[in-house]
Parts: structure tokens; C-alpha cells; sequence
């Protein structure tokens, strides 16, 4: 199967007053296209940082990440942005929805960056999908916590990336909408075939994909296979 | 996709970037108007002031006519020569001639005595416009009989009626009509020597008409239309200037004027640039701290794929809108300015303003708006460019930092040669417009860091055992987003502005009124002839006033400088000899030891001329010496009334010009001018304004040619002048402290987003609404005091240096306006910043958290 992100001797380091802090090193893994994936660890063992790398938000101090084919160390920010804007989607803990925007207008901004003609109706469309069609035109100050979280999740998927990226996608979420919300990720991850990688504390969650990479220290301590992913349970 | 040939050029979407930049401002219109009013006072001001010109330019262009009444003057200040009279006979169309001089008139009615410049009229003049008199035919009809006509204020200040009668001299004139205008003639010109119309053929029966007496010749004349006024001076004025005549053409007029009130109008031109600037400095700070409230967003934009120039550029857009939002409003408010200005200006104008809307200066209002608004906010949005997509993963890590950028010393560096350029365009002199920015820096310098050092001393040696509302209020003054800097910067500037206006004017008031103390003399009796000295010393000792001086005085002109005549050093291009020196009159007196207010610095006085074939040694003022480029040794030939007097300067004296008493640029020793036509001058000194009076009705009655001028006029008149001259400079400079109010207040807004959560926290954990109010009125209070204290001492500071380099004076502030200022100051800022914390602390704080957050 093709593999849509390969990592390797990936390290980061991050220079303090006098003194480094290695927060990530060694990490090597592939993750194939049309797979799910959940990274896991104790706060503190890496997993941002790892995915702020694999999504080409940050430079790597070592090593290096190939997204799609394309090796992003050797990109630019502003390269690696475009790069974010065709093959990429995010999801964050913290909705990080635009406030001075509509949803439908949050929804809208990564097809409109590419020049997308029908970014209005496309939009319009996803956001029916994760049953927010009489939301359109509220602001997110105006939406509840999984409100938000949905319109993440139409935003994320609006630009038809190749890769999505959740950052503890129920971290502000109660039980009940937290499960909502992950029901409508997997099956909307499902219908179009992305990649998805979690980074998540959430068991339930993580159970749910396809593989686990433990991250502990800053190294990668185990890297299972599930017998059955896709479908956790709710 | 061809992954190994992915493109990573793509097009900017400007009409995408102008919708988000739209989209992104919904909700900040207000603070962004907010924040761009700082510049709106600016730019009215300039709008105004440009306009005001453009306008008074055209005016002078289409009004010079009728300034100077007449197509060609031709003045001199002594007899023109037989030889000259039949040419000023042979000029012009039409012919009118003047004689005018200085003299006390006496109004009969209320035994009233006042010098004014008497102005003796034969012929038609003014051939354009009018002499403007109540009642209106009095103009003309003056000189039909023994009429005159009175400057209106003298009129008033006498409480004359027209019919009433004046005596001029020895002869008595009927009160025609009062004079409201005559042509050329401003109100300053003629406040200390009012003028008085009268026809001319009387002039000799009024008996002033003496050797020795300083008398104007003008000569007026109109042209038919079509006649080529420059060609015909040109071939006329080697002999004019031969005989030391002035002339002046209505296109000279046009020149002089202009460039007067040109002078005048960039100087209030740069006092608005500084309004502006002190706009522009707010614009900085507000788009700063509006930037960093951005950050998430931008790291939100960033990571969808958004370019770092498409960042930027959403909010250039923004910031450039509202920018030209701000100007046009600031030009809009612009014409209102110039509504106002000729009021203001009233006793500098020169002409009759109108009040056209000047597109041009709009125009440029706009564009230097714009500009200027533009180049400053770019100062915070190049940080855009460095915002990282990883703020959305980790906000935590880098809490709105904005990293430093090599743009912004560009930038920087770009907004200096903005102002030298604008200061440049204003002033067309390099050389002023670097020591103006210069200024400018220096001053915005001074204040930065004397913020600076006050947030370090705050922060250093503030005593951490006080109670916590004190804690908690100072500490703001230095904690991050905190205003100090900015607020001192503007509101201390604009303070410095109005201290050292104020310490200037009442250094100059008060450097006159010290002379009028003491036993300093206070009153001048001039053009009084050889004959009348012994008589008007007796009358003065016979008031019980005390003959304090008694000194002749001798007219003369400088013929030849080193053996160089007036033509000889205009066509030798090598010649340092200015070419005023063999221009205008100098008075002169003679005598052998120095008074009290001189001293010697060069050279010896040399003691009496005993023969004709002495050389005769002169004493000259060093000042002057060093403008005419005199040295010791120099030889002089003097031209006293038509007999050439060779002279040597023998000695440079220091004069003290500040005492109300003769000076004079050149000393003669005795034995030389005794015989040389001449007047006499007596100074005196007079206990009370009555005795004053009373001296001067006799004065006026015993020897009507005998001029007077008392100082209490003097300093009358000064006062007037300055507070005129002060109106108008602190009707200019309150731009700038509105400006700084207005950044006060936008930055107290700002800041309230910042603080309101903390506000709400300490709500929250159980603080009064009194602790609150009060934290807020001692930050504000602080805040007041440490801006407008800094701006007194930068006034301090400047006023000293101008007062010792400047004036040569000694500067003694007066305390207690100073301390008003600062308390007024103070109780605005407190006024400002209460009023804004009354949301927080009215409301419960679930309330305030659910509709500002």
C-alpha cells in the first residue's frame, strides 16, 4: 500500500537560556495512505511536537518528514503552508475557528485559498453533513463546544486533504458530544478515504484506529497494529 | 498531482484578501477607528492650515493691488535731491504724494496726548481700493478742508466723536471720520503709532516740519493699464538707489507678502505635522497591541495554508482602509479648521481671506494621511510575516510574542526620511528641515526614555510592603501591554508644547515689565530740536522728573566701506559686504565715555577731535560690526546729510539693548557732528501713569513737535502682540494635546481588553468595586503625572536654553500655572480612565466575561 507520510531519525531540540531540550529523538515510522493512526503518551512525551512536524507546522532539528512525497525539510515556511492547504486538514483540541467569521465562512477559507469556484455550496454542503445547516451564519462565539468541534471537522474536510491531523480532537468536550464528535470524524474520515492521525490521552478514541505509536520521552516505545480499528465504540 | 514538480508559486487572491480583510474587521471597526482618530486631528489641522494658505495666496495675488493702493511707490527717508524731483514728477498716470512721521497729537476735548504716525496726503491715493472710513465719504472728502482722519481704535480708546477736534503741532483739525483701513496696513503694523490722515497743504502750519526731523517722503503712482512697470524701474533705479530711494511694485508687494505670511503659515504648518506625528506614534501603538490580539488568528490563517504575505497583506488592507477612513474624516474636519483660522489669525492677515475649499490641500491632507498612517502601522504588521502556524498547537510556548525584524529598522529608517522629506517640502531648506527632525527625534527620544528610566525605578525600587491596590496599580505602569511609553511620548510632547510656549511669552513680558520697576526710566522724548533742549529739560525737572539722559542725535547713511561704494560691493562678486550695510539709515550720537549699558571688547574710545585734520575714530556695536563684517581699522566714510565724513572704527563696544534707554550702533567722538543737523532725545523716568499724563499735556502744549513714547504703552502694546501671537500658537499646539488625549483615550480602550479579565478575576475573588475603581485611578494618576511632569521638564529644559542662548536672559519660571497644568493634566487622564473602568466594575463579572471575551 502506498505510504502517505514517511519519518526518519526524526529529532527536535529546542535551545533555552544556556541549556538544549531534546523533546523528540530517533522517531522513525511510515503510515500507509487511507490509514488511521493514534499517537499516544503521557503529557509531556512528545506528541505535539510530532505532529506539529509531521503537518509541517514546525522544523525538525534532525531527520526528516515526507508528506505526500514531498520532503518538507527542505521546504519554506510559506511552501510548506501551500503544502498544508492542498493535502492537509486540522483538527484541535481548541476548535481554533477564525472568530470574526461565520462557520460557513470558517468552512469556506481553505477552498477559497485555492481559488475554488463553488467554495460557498461546497461548504454549505459539509456543514449540512455534520448537521449544522441552520447554523451557517452564526459566528463560533455564537455555537457550543461540539457546535464548534463540527464546523473544525467541516473545515477540516473541505479541501478534500489527503491527511488529517487531530490534536485531542474531544480534549474540551463533554462525554456525550465528545462521542458525537468522534462518530461523525470516523465516518466522515471513511467516506473520504484520508489518512487520519490522532494525537489523543483519549483510550476509547485511540482504540478506534487502525494503530497506536507510543510515544514516551520523546521515543517511540511501542508501535502496535489493532485487530480492528475504524469503528470504536460509542 | 506530479508530486516531484509540485508548484509552490500560486496567485496572491487579492479579491479574496480584500473579503477576508473585510470579514476579519467586523468586529473591530470601532477600535480601529478608535485607533486611527489619533491621526484625524493631524490632518485637519494641515487640511486647514494648507487650505487657509492656498487660499490667502490667491487672495494676496488678486488683493496686492489694492495692499499698496497705488501701481508704483517710490519712499524715501530724507528731501529728494532737485535733481531727482523732475524724473518722480514725470512718473505715472496719475500722481500722489505723502509725507509721514511720528508725532503726539493732543485731543482737545479730553486733553488726551498720543503718538501716532501722522500721514500727510495730497493727490487721489489710494488709486485702487479705498482709505475705509466711518462715515464712508470721509476717505475723499478729508482733504477738501482742515480735516484728519483718526485710526478708529484711538478714536474709541479717546473717546473722540467725528466733529471733535485734534491738534497736530501748532495747528487744530477737525475729527472727518475714523480710519478703519488704509491700504497695506495690518493691525500690528500700526498699534504702537496709530496713524492720522490729514491733507497735506497744511502740513507746514502745523510747524513739525523741522531741521533734523525724521520725516518719510512717499510718492504714489498709477499707470495706465498695459504699461510695463519692471522695464521702467529697471532703467530708473540706478539713480533711486543713487540716491538711496526705495521703491515698491505691486508684484514686490505680492513677493514680500507671501513670503511673510509663508513664513508664518509653515511654522504652523510644522506645529500640525507634529500633531500628526504624535497621531502616528498612536496609530503604532494601537495597531501593535491589536496585532498581538491577532496572533491566534493569524496562526489559524497560516495553517490552513495561508501565505505570510497573504497574512499580511489581510491586515495592510485593513489598516490602509481605515487609514483613508481617518483621513478623509481628518480632511473633512479640515475645513472646518479653516472656517476658524482667519478668525484666529485675524491680526496677521493681511488681506481679506475667503474660504474656498481648496481640493489641492484636501488632497494632499489625504495622501500625507494615508501615507503617513500606513508607514507607521507597518511598524507592529511586518511582525505578521514572522507569526508561526505552530501557535495553534502551542499558544502556551510564545504568549503573543512578536519577534523583532529587519524590516523595522527599514521601516524606521523609511518614516525619518518621510519627515525630513515632508519638513524639506515645508521649509525648502535641508539644513532646517534635518535640525527639525532632529528635534523632533530628540524630543520623542528624551521622553522614551525618560519612561524608561521611571518603569525600571518603579519596578526597582517601588517598596513591596506597601498595601495592594498600590502594588497592583503601579505595577501596571510596567507589566506587559502597559501604555507608559507611548502615553508619555504623546501626552508629554503636547504638555512640553504648551510649557514652553507659556515660560517663552511670560520671559518676554516679563523682561519689558522688569524695566518699568525701579528707578529704570520709563519714558523717551525724541525729535527735539538743538534749540528746544535746554527748554524741554527745564519743563521735564519742573514736574519733578528727572533728566535721567540727554543725547543728541545725528541721521546718517554709510557711503563707502573700505573705499567701496554700494555699487562697487554689489558687482565685485568676491565682496563680503552685505548689501543692507549702505542701506537704510543709521542714527548716531556723539560723546566721549560710555554709559552704563556699554562696555568695551575691542579696540580703545578715542577722546575729542580737536582739528579737522584728526582722524576721527569711531565706537561700534560688536553685534553689528560682526553682521556688516567690520574689523577694528576699518575705514568708513559716513554720509551725514549730504557732507561725506571719513571715520576709522576705533572701538567694538558690548550694548545692553535692553535697557529703556539710547543705544546706538555707532558712537562719534566730540568735536566733529556738533554743527550736523540733529535732534535731541531726553530720557526720563515717570512715578505714575497720572504724573505721566499730566507731563505729557504740557509737553504736547509747550513743544507739539516733541514726540513721546511712554513704556507703559510699550509694554501694552507687547502684551497685546504676544498673547495675540500666543492665541494662535496655542490654538495650533491644542491639536497636539487633543491628539494626545485622543491617543489617551484609545489607548485606555485598548488596555481595558487587556485588564478586563483581570478586573473581572479580582471581582470574582471578592474585590470592591472601590478597590477596583481605585487600583485604575492611581495607574491613570501615575500615568498623567509621569507624562505631563516630563513634558514640564522637557519645557524646563527648553525654555532655559532658549531663554540663555536665545534671549540672553534669565530664565525664572512661574511655578503655579505650571503646577495647574500638571494637576489639569493629571485630573483628565484619572477622568479618562475611570470613566472606562465603570463597565467593569457596574456590571457582575459573568456578565462582562460573557459579552467581552
Amino acid at each position: 500500500m502506498e505510504s502517505i507520510l514517511n519519518v526518519s531519525q526524526l529529532g527536535k531540540t529546542y535551545q533555552g537560556a544556556g541549556r538544549s531540550l531534546k523533546v523528540l529523538d530517533n522517531i522513525n515510522f511510515s503510515i500507509a495512505a487511507g490509514s488511521t493512526v493514534s499517537i499516544v503518551g503521557p503529557s509531556g512525551s512528545g506528541k505535539t511536537t510530532l505532529l506539529g512536524l509531521c503537518a509541517g507546522l514546525d522544523q525538525a532539528s534532525s531527520g526528516q518528514v515526507e508528506l505526500n512525497h514531498i520532503r518538507l525539510d527542505d521546504l519554506s515556511e510559506d511552501q510548506r503552508a501551500l503544502v498544508r492547504n492542498r493535502y492537509v486538514g486540522f483538527i484541535f483540541q481548541n476548535f481554533q475557528l477564525l472568530q470574526t467569521l461565520t462557520a460557513l465562512e470558517n468552512v469556506m477559507v481553505p477552498l477559497e485559498l485555492q481559488g475554488e469556484k463553488h467554495a460557498r455550496s461546497r461548504s454549505r454542503e459539509l456543514l449540512e453533513k455534520v448537521g449544522l445547516g441552520d447554523r451557517l451564519n452564526h459566528y463560533p462565539a455564537q455555537l457550543s463546544g461540539g457546535e464548534q468541534q463540527r464546523v473544525s471537522l467541516a473545515r477540516a474536510f473541505a479541501n478534500r486533504p489527503r491527511i488529517l491531523f487531530a490534536d485531542e480532537p474531544t480534549g474540551n468536550l463533554d462525554v456525550e458530544t465528545s462521542d458525537k464528535v468522534i462518530q461523525l470524524l470516523f465516518d466522515l474520515n471513511q467516506e473520504a478515504g484520508t489518512t487520519l492521525i490522532i494525537v489523543t490521552h483519549n483510550t476509547e478514541l485511540a482504540a478506534g484506529t487502525q494503530r497506536i505509536i507510543r510515544l514516551k520521552g520523546g521515543t517511540i516505545v511501542s508501535d502496535e497494529m489493532q485487530h480492528q480499528g475504524q469503528e470504536p465504540e460509542t | 498531482m506530479d508530486k516531484k514538480n509540485f508548484v509552490y508559486n500560486r496567485p496572491l487572491y487579492i479579491g479574496w484578501l480584500i473579503k477576508m480583510a473585510w470579514r476579519d474587521s467586523r468586529r473591530s471597526r470601532s477600535r480601529l477607528l478608535l485607533f486611527i482618530s489619533s491621526i484625524i486631528l493631524g490632518i485637519a489641522a494641515l487640511v486647514g492650515i494648507f487650505s487657509f494658505s492656498y487660499n490667502l495666496k490667491r487672495d494676496i495675488d488678486q488683493q496686492a493691488k489694492t495692499l499698496v493702493g497705488a501701481d508704483l511707490v517710490i519712499e524715501s527717508n530724507r528731501a529728494v535731491s532737485a535733481e531727482l524731483t523732475p524724473l518722480l514728477d514725470s512718473l505715472g498716470n496719475d500722481r500722489a504724494r505723502e509725507r509721514n512721521f511720528a508725532s503726539m497729537i493732543f485731543f482737545m476735548k479730553n486733553q488726551g496726548t498720543r503718538l501716532v504716525q501722522v500721514r500727510a496726503l495730497e493727490g487721489a491715493y489710494p488709486f485702487y481700493g479705498d482709505l475705509e472710513t466711518s462715515p464712508s465719504g470721509a476717505g475723499r472728502n478729508f482733504r477738501n478742508g482742515r480735516q484728519a482722519l483718526v485710526d478708529k481704535t484711538l478714536m474709541i480708546q479717546y473717546n473722540a466723536q467725528v466733529g471733535d477736534s485734534i491738534k497736530i503741532g501748532d495747528l487744530s483739525f477737525v475729527i472727518a471720520g475714523a480710519l478703519l483701513k488704509a491700504p497695506g496696513r495690518t493691525g500690528l503694523s500700526t498699534t504702537i503709532a496709530p496713524p492720522v490722515y490729514i491733507p497735506l497743504q497744511f502740513l507746514d502750519q502745523t510747524g513739525l516740519l523741522q531741521k533734523g526731523s525724521r520725516i518719510g517722503y512717499s510718492y504714489y503712482y498709477r499707470f495706465d493699464p498695459g504699461t510695463d512697470i519692471d522695464k521702467l524701474i529697471s532703467t530708473i533705479q540706478p539713480r533711486l538707489e543713487k540716491e538711496g530711494l526705495d521703491y515698491e511694485t505691486v508684484e514686490s508687494r505680492k513677493r514680500n507678502t507671501g513670503r511673510a505670511f509663508e513664513d508664518f503659515a509653515q511654522f504652523l504648518t510644522l506645529i500640525s505635522f507634529i500633531a500628526l506625528l504624535l497621531g502616528c506614534v498612536g496609530v503604532a501603538s494601537a495597531i501593535h497591541i491589536y496585532i498581538r490580539e491577532k496572533i491566534n488568528s493569524i496562526a489559524i490563517l497560516r495553517c490552513l495554508g495561508v501565505s505570510s504575505t497573504q497574512a499580511f497583506l489581510i491586515f495592510l488592507i485593513q489598516v490602509a482602509g481605515i487609514g483613508l477612513i481617518g483621513s478623509v474624516i481628518g480632511a473633512a474636519c479640515g475645513i472646518l479648521v479653516q472656517q476658524i483660522l482667519p478668525s484666529v489669525l485675524k491680526d496677521f492677515l493681511p488681506v481679506e481671506a475667503t474660504m474656498t475649499i481648496s481640493w489641492k490641500a484636501i488632497g494632499q491632507g489625504i495622501l500625507l494621511g494615508f501615507l503617513i498612517s500606513v508607514l507607521f502601522a507597518l511598524l507592529p504588521l511586518v511582525s505578521i510575516r514572522k507569526v508561526s502556524p505552530l501557535l495553534t498547537l502551542r499558544m502556551s510556548v510564545e504568549p503573543g510574542r512578536l519577534l523583532r525584524d529587519r524590516l523595522t529598522w527599514l521601516l524606521y529608517a523609511a518614516i525619518l526620511l518621510f519627515v525630513i522629506g515632508f519638513s524639506r517640502w515645508e521649509m525648502k531648506s535641508w539644513k532646517q528641515a534635518l535640525f527639525f527632525t532632529a528635534g523632533i527625534l530628540i524630543a520623542f527620544l528624551l521622553l522614551a526614555a525618560a519612561a524608561r528610566l521611571l518603569m525600571w525605578m518603579v519596578r526597582r525600587f517601588f517598596p513591596t510592603s506597601w498595601n495592594y491596590l498600590w502594588r497592583q496599580a503601579f505595577a501596571n505602569l510596567y507589566r506587559p501591554n502597559n501604555q507608559t511609553i507611548i502615553l508619555v511620548i504623546t501626552i508629554g510632547l503636547g504638555t512640553a508644547f504648551i510649557g514652553i510656549l507659556y515660560f517663552i511669552q511670560s520671559l518676554l513680558i516679563n523682561r519689558v515689565s522688569l524695566s518699568a520697576t525701579g528707578n529704570q526710566p520709563n519714558m523717551v522724548l525724541f525729535d527735539i530740536q538743538s534749540s528746544q533742549r535746554d527748554g524741554v529739560a527745564a519743563l521735564t525737572r519742573k514736574y519733578g522728573l528727572p533728566v535721567l539722559q540727554e543725547v543728541p542725535i545725528v541721521t546718517t547713511r554709510i557711503e563707502r566701506l573700505n573705499g567701496k561704494t554700494a555699487l562697487q560691493a554689489r558687482e565685485d562678486s568676491s565682496s563680503q559686504i552685505p548689501r543692507r550695510v549702505f542701506e537704510g539709515e543709521i542714527r548716531v550720537t556723539y560723546r566721549d565715555s560710555l554709559t552704563d549699558s556699554e562696555k568695551i571688547t575691542a579696540g580703545k574710545l578715542h577722546g575729542p577731535v580737536k582739528s579737522p585734520n584728526d582722524i576721527v575714530y569711531i565706537s561700534m556695536d560688536e553685534n553689528y560690526a560682526n553682521r556688516i563684517h567690520v574689523k577694528i581699522g576699518d575705514s568708513i566714510v559716513f554720509n551725514v546729510q549730504g557732507v561725506l565724513m571719513p571715520a576709522i572704527v576705533g572701538s567694538f563696544r558690548q550694548v545692553d539693548w535692553r535697557r529703556v534707554q539710547t543705544n546706538f550702533r555707532v558712537v562719534f567722538p566730540t568735536g566733529v557732528l556738533e554743527s550736523a543737523p540733529q535732534f535731541h532725545v531726553i530720557v526720563t523716568r515717570a512715578s505714575s501713569s497720572e504724573a505721566s499724563a499730566h507731563f505729557q499735556q504740557a509737553m504736547v502744549r509747550a513743544y507739539p513737535n516733541v514726540s513721546i513714547i511712554d513704556l507703559g504703552l510699550i509694554l501694552s502694546v507687547m502684551d497685546d502682540i504676544l498673547s495675540k501671537i500666543g492665541f494662535v500658537i496655542r490654538f495650533m499646539a491644542a491639536f497636539s494635546i487633543i491628539t494626545g488625549l485622543i491617543v489617551l483615550i484609545a489607548s485606555v480602550l485598548i488596555s481595558k481588553y487587556q485588564r478586563i479579565q483581570e478586573s473581572v478575576l479580582l471581582r470574582t475573588i471578592g474585590a470592591s468595586r472601590r478597590q477596583i475603581l481605585l487600583i485604575n485611578a492611581l495607574e491613570y494618576l501615575f500615568l498623567g503625572a509621569l507624562a505631563s511632569v516630563t513634558g514640564i521638564l522637557l519645557a524646563l529644559a527648553g525654555s532655559w536654553a532658549l531663554a540663555k542662548f536665545s534671549f540672553d536672559s534669565h530664565f525664572s519660571p512661574q511655578w503655579l500655572p505650571v503646577l495647574i497644568l500638571v494637576f489639569l493634566i493629571c485630573l483628565l487622564t484619572v477622568m479618562i480612565g475611570l470613566l472606562n473602568s465603570r463597565g467593569v466594575v457596574n456590571k457582575p463579572p459573568l456578565e462582562i466575561l460573557r459579552r467581552e471575551i
